[in-house]
């Protein structure tokens, strides 16, 4: 890392969280003003975007060399009242609390009392949801069955798909004229609408290229008052690229960082939607780049290290937008998702690895950043150099990159309809959801709480902690004779409540379709254009509905501990159980040792466990997957939990396998935490049980000591581990490489493990930014000491 | 046909090449003071008493160390992990205990292990009826040998048995043209003196096969299984091996060998 980088890096980490009422001050004035009213939504959306662009802060910090703030400065974050309006006392707790805080200046009070909440109070998009959901829903919700993605950021899900990085603003708005003069009003009854998105895609194209105009002028004026002659001409190269890109379509390394920063940027101004946005298969995208630069001897390696690693700082600057309530606990992070894939296979389907990939490992090494998140695409066609490069990185503790099966991501893409070359160009983002890059909106709905409804089934239909009756009647728990009877009432709750679940995506669904338009975003994403369809109303080629579930691990040791204990030994009777299970347990002691000690659990290959989880995978699938959506797409599901399975667990009581009320649940599909006794082994053979390629993404999350990364024997090892659980079509791994004794050091004394980043749930995150019961997990998670 | 055995354990990457399945054999004939293993050294099944804690309260649970099983049950669970046995070049390791104290039982297992492909080590300290370990030798394909001293009186007096038997052996073993790989355990004052390092470098420089010299550091993390055994002594007395004489150590069988590791 050269000076310039050390120092950019330095500052990024050291700018503090704040929030800019910028963005929000130049909405509010957009839509008082009235003078919208005259438009259709889309255009109305298309034109504030513009406003926002014409005339928000441009931001060039020293020394930079990938130019463009999302807000005035590095991570000062903007908001967004149109989607959700932040009150006061959300502010207070925004601005004090503990983890993930962003601080609130007066200024920023002013202009929200003054003028951003009296406009928007009781017009937001969140009014509109909680507004239009069933009482069964809001039971449901409030009872910790289920989140809902939606109701403070924008849908979003989706990646830079490989044309990005072929066609400017300039040949996107070709596009959309062309798709325009098509338009048939006498055959076609939707031709209005389309007409509508497609001049809205127009305006955001159009505004974008303006904003990196104002970009342009701006730097050339820095460059003229420039006193060091080598800055200044540097500026004036960065003039030029602004004035190029995103306008035309880049021809050079550099301008192809600055034309997607560009539209990463305008992404996440349009609207807050989740996972950011994403460059996706980078090392793919950039080599034609690279190769002419090296070749043609315009770029040296040196040169696209630094420009790489510049464009990394930006994304480090730009943390997540503010989330209060339920959202911040399931996502209590900063890390807005990004998660950049290297490797995997070409469109053709040959080793997509090539020399930028090396080098740009060599970057995510020096950079030891949070965000971008990394992970590395791991196809039986990648050399085994390139995993023990990832492993090497790995070893040095801060969680990335992840390693994903390219072979099962295209498995399950064609398994859902994709062509091939969609599939080959796809990946995994946001933590470890599975798409087809650039053409496909892959929209996360929100977790589901599957050890909740087996807590609501043992209840016969009653949420225990508020004694309302929020299931369905399922039957008394005590009057079951055999385990099946149990479990055919868990699947009637289930489908009950996923039934709750994806009718009110089905709604909110069309609320962003009619009152939250996303005209960038659909000019980048294919088939939007051609279908003259807005990204929110399934206007990519491909849409799919994604439900989370959350605590398979748990669930699975709940039903074995029914099943052994309750049915088959009868060393408890049910109603036992459940007495002592309201109890916390308490008085009923020894009977939790025999759960927690005693009991088969997940994780340890042990089919007496493991096929209850495979039960309730197929439960799940067959309750929700192959659905259509409102907007014509498809409901799905996949198995992750960000960091859901705390909060979950926090409104969850005493459950069968022992596990007292409160405590967190097992995350991914990882085991219990602690559970899983048996080894590495024994937690892959257990996780490839289930059929991973009916899903959209699942996590296995695994903690080693360093000494497993040690020498080229045992990384060698961890090689084939890698490969053995992608030869059984595991989807995703990922290793926390940090001693326990570290972790509870760091626990102590949080001011001398500032750069401590562990790998939490599909993303890596600072320690010290991490709950008290999250960092006691990781801690908790079992270490496989080799001896 | 039936064996005692007190563990299997799976990702075991330390005794042999690859990814490895390590079935451990209860019951052994030497009594090294230094072993880590002392669960090991009985031949039938023992109960101890184990203590689980949980809030702060302790429940007495009765441990089994060691158990009856037979070939049918060890070869399922070795099964189990065959994808990674193929992934990483891996395998099982029969170990112990001694897992040549009990030859018939052995041998059935290395017979199923090499009708279902998997690669067999076997983890010896050499003790053994020497036509019983000519039977296992065409089923094996790496031995990992143990040598500890040189010098009988000094074996008799650490391990409680001579090594004459120990020596012939592992020229049996090593004349049927079978890869070694041999482990030394490093035990202060014991088996780490001039002698007996020039002793055991000697016996093994005369040998063909030997593909690698293992020098294993005494270490004291088997106290807690003394003490549920009720016994003490040594591994409390005695301190971690101190790596940096290891290191010195490792240079002198470097002298004759090329692949000369610590740890194992």
């Amino acid at each position: 890392m050269n000076s310039r980088i050390r120092k950019l890096r330095k500052e990024s980490l050291e700018a503090p969280y704040s929030l800019s009422a910028e963005r929000a001050s130049l909405v509010t004035s957009f839509y008082s003003i009235g003078d919208h009213e005259k438009y259709s939504r889309a255009v109305q959306r298309a034109l504030c975007f513009r406003y926002i662009l014409s005339n928000k802060t441009i931001c060039i910090n020293p020394g930079e060399l990938i130019a463009g703030e999302r807000g005035p400065s590095p991570k000062a974050v903007p908001t967004y009242p149109e989607i959700c309006l932040h009150s006061l006392e959300d502010l207070d707790i925004i601005d004090t609390r503990k983890k993930v805080s962003f601080s609130v200046d007066n200024e920023f009070k002013q202009v929200y009392e003054g003028t951003v909440i009296p406009f928007w109070e009781g017009r937001t998009q969140r009014d509109r949801i909680f507004g239009n959901m069933s009482n069964r829903w809001v039971e449901a919700y409030r009872a910790g069955v289920f989140t809902e993605f939606m109701e403070q950021r924008a849908p979003g899900h989706t990646v830079a798909g490989k044309n990005v990085f072929l066609k400017g603003m300039r040949d996107y708005r070709e596009e959309i004229h062309e798709a325009l003069s098509r338009l048939d009003f006498h055959n076609d009854p939707l031709a209005f609408e389309k007409r509508e998105e497609l001049k809205a895609m127009d305006i955001a194209a159009l505004a974008l290229m303006e904003y990196a105009f104002r970009y342009a002028s701006e730097i050339e004026n820095l460059s003229e008052k420039e006193k060091d002659p080598a800055r200044a001409e540097e500026l004036h190269e960065m003039a030029i690229i602004c004035k190029r890109v995103p306008a035309g379509a880049p021809s050079t390394f550099h301008e192809a960082l600055q034309h997607y920063w560009f539209i990463h940027l305008g992404v996440i101004t349009e609207l807050n939607p989740w996972d950011s946005f994403n460059p996706g298969r980078l090392d793919r995208h950039l080599y034609p780049f690279y190769r002419e630069g090296i070749d043609s001897g315009t770029l040296t390696k040196e040169r696209a290290k630094e420009l790489l690693q510049a464009f990394w700082i930006k994304f480090n600057n730009h943390p997540s937008p503010p989330k209060t309530g339920v959202t911040a606990q399931e996502s209590s992070t900063y890390s807005d998702f990004t998660l950049i894939n290297l490797g995997g296979v070409n469109e053709d389907g040959s080793d997509a690895v090539n020399e930028l990939t090396y080098l740009i490992l060599d970057v995510i090494e020096e950079m030891r950043l949070i965000q971008p998140g990394t992970m590395v695409q791991v196809s039986k066609k990648n050399p085994d150099r390139f995993v023990k490069r990832a492993l090497d990185i790995v070893k040095t503790g801060f969680g990335q990159p992840s390693f994903f099966n390219t072979d099962a991501i295209i498995q399950q893409l064609l398994g859902q309809g994709k062509s091939i070359t969609d599939a080959r160009n796809g990946g995994a983002s946001g933590c470890v959801e599975t798409g087809a890059f650039g053409t496909e909106a892959y929209i996360l709905t929100g977790y589901f709480n599957l050890n909740k409804v087996l807590e609501i089934t043992l209840n016969n239909g009653t949420d225990p902690s508020t004694g309302k009756e929020i299931g369905v009647k399922s039957g008394d728990p005590g009057s079951f004779r055999t385990f099946d009877d149990l479990y055919d009432a868990f699947e009637n709750q289930l489908r009950y409540f996923t039934g709750i679940k994806t009718e009110g995506n089905n709604i909110i669904e069309k609320l962003y379709s009619s009152y939250m338009p996303a005209p960038l975003l659909s000019v980048i994403t294919e088939d939007c254009i051609r279908k003259g369809r807005d990204y929110n109303s399934g206007g990519a080629r491909y849409n799919t509905r994604y439900v989370q579930g959350v605590g398979l691990g748990s669930l699975t040791d709940n039903l074995a501990s029914l099943h052994k204990n309750v049915f088959d030994e009868k060393t408890v009777s049910m109603n036992e159980m459940i007495k002592a299970l309201k109890a916390n347990f308490k008085k009923h002691e020894k009977l939790r040792h025999d759960l927690v000690y005693n009991t088969p659990k997940w994780g340890n290959n042990d089919d007496y466990a493991d096929r209850f989880a495979v039960m309730v995978f197929n439960s799940f699938y067959n309750a929700i997957n192959g659905k259509k959506s409102s907007c014509g797409g498809t409901f799905r599901i996949n198995l992750l939990p960000t960091t859901c399975h705390i909060y979950f667990g926090s409104v969850t009581g005493a459950m069968p396998d022992g596990r007292l009320a409160g405590e967190s649940l097992s995350e991914g599909i990882s085991p219990v935490q602690g559970a899983d006794t048996k080894g590495p082994t024994a937690v892959i053979n257990s996780a490839a049980k289930i059929d991973h390629i009916r899903t959209g993404g699942t996590l296995l999350n695994q903690k080693f000591s360093p000494a497993f990364f040690s020498n080229s024997d045992s990384k060698k090892k961890m090689v084939s581990l890698v490969r053995t659980y992608f030869r059984l079509d595991g989807h995703h791994i990922q290793f926390n490489v940090t001693d326990a004794k570290t972790l509870s050091d760091a626990k102590e004394n949080p001011e001398k493990y500032r750069d401590l980043i562990v790998r939490v749930a599909g993303y890596s995150d600072y320690f010290n930014d991490l709950g008290e019961t999250l960092q006691d997990e990781i801690i908790k998670r079992t270490e496989h000491e080799g001896v | 046909m039936e064996g005692v055995i007190f563990d299997i354990r799976h990702f075991s990457v330390h005794d042999g090449p690859g990814i490895r399945t390590t079935v451990f054999f209860k019951g052994c004939p030497l009594r090294c003071i230094w072993c880590h293993n002392p669960e090991g050294q009985e031949f039938d099944p023992q109960t101890y008493t184990r203590v689980n804690r949980l809030d702060g309260r302790e429940f007495k649970v009765t441990g089994y160390a060691g158990k009856h099983v037979t070939a049918d049950e060890v070869m399922e669970e070795i099964e189990k992990d065959i994808v990674f046995y193929e992934e990483s070049g891996g395998g099982v390791t029969f170990s112990g205990g001694e897992p040549l104290a009990r030859p018939v039982f052995l041998a059935e297992l290395l017979e199923r292990c090499n009708i279902a492909g998997i690669h067999t080590a076997v983890d010896t300290c050499g003790y053994a009826d020497n036509e019983e370990l000519q039977r296992i030798i065409p089923l094996t394909h790496l031995f990992l040998f143990d040598l500890k001293l040189a010098f009988n009186d000094d074996h008799e007096k650490f391990t409680a048995v001579s090594n004459k038997n120990i020596l012939k052996n592992l020229k049996t073993v090593s004349s049927a043209g079978k890869e070694i790989i041999i482990r030394i355990p490093l035990v202060e004052d014991i088996t780490d003196t001039q002698e007996n390092l020039a002793g055991l470098r000697n016996i093994i420089n005369e040998l063909k096969g030997i593909t690698r010299v293992e020098l294993l550091p005494f270490h004291n993390i088997a106290q807690s299984k003394y003490r549920r055994f009720g016994r003490s002594g040594f591994q409390e007395q005695v301190e971690r091996y101190d790596i940096s004489k290891a290191v010195k150590i490792m240079d002198f069988f470097l002298e004759s060998f090329p692949d000369v590791t610590i740890g194992g």
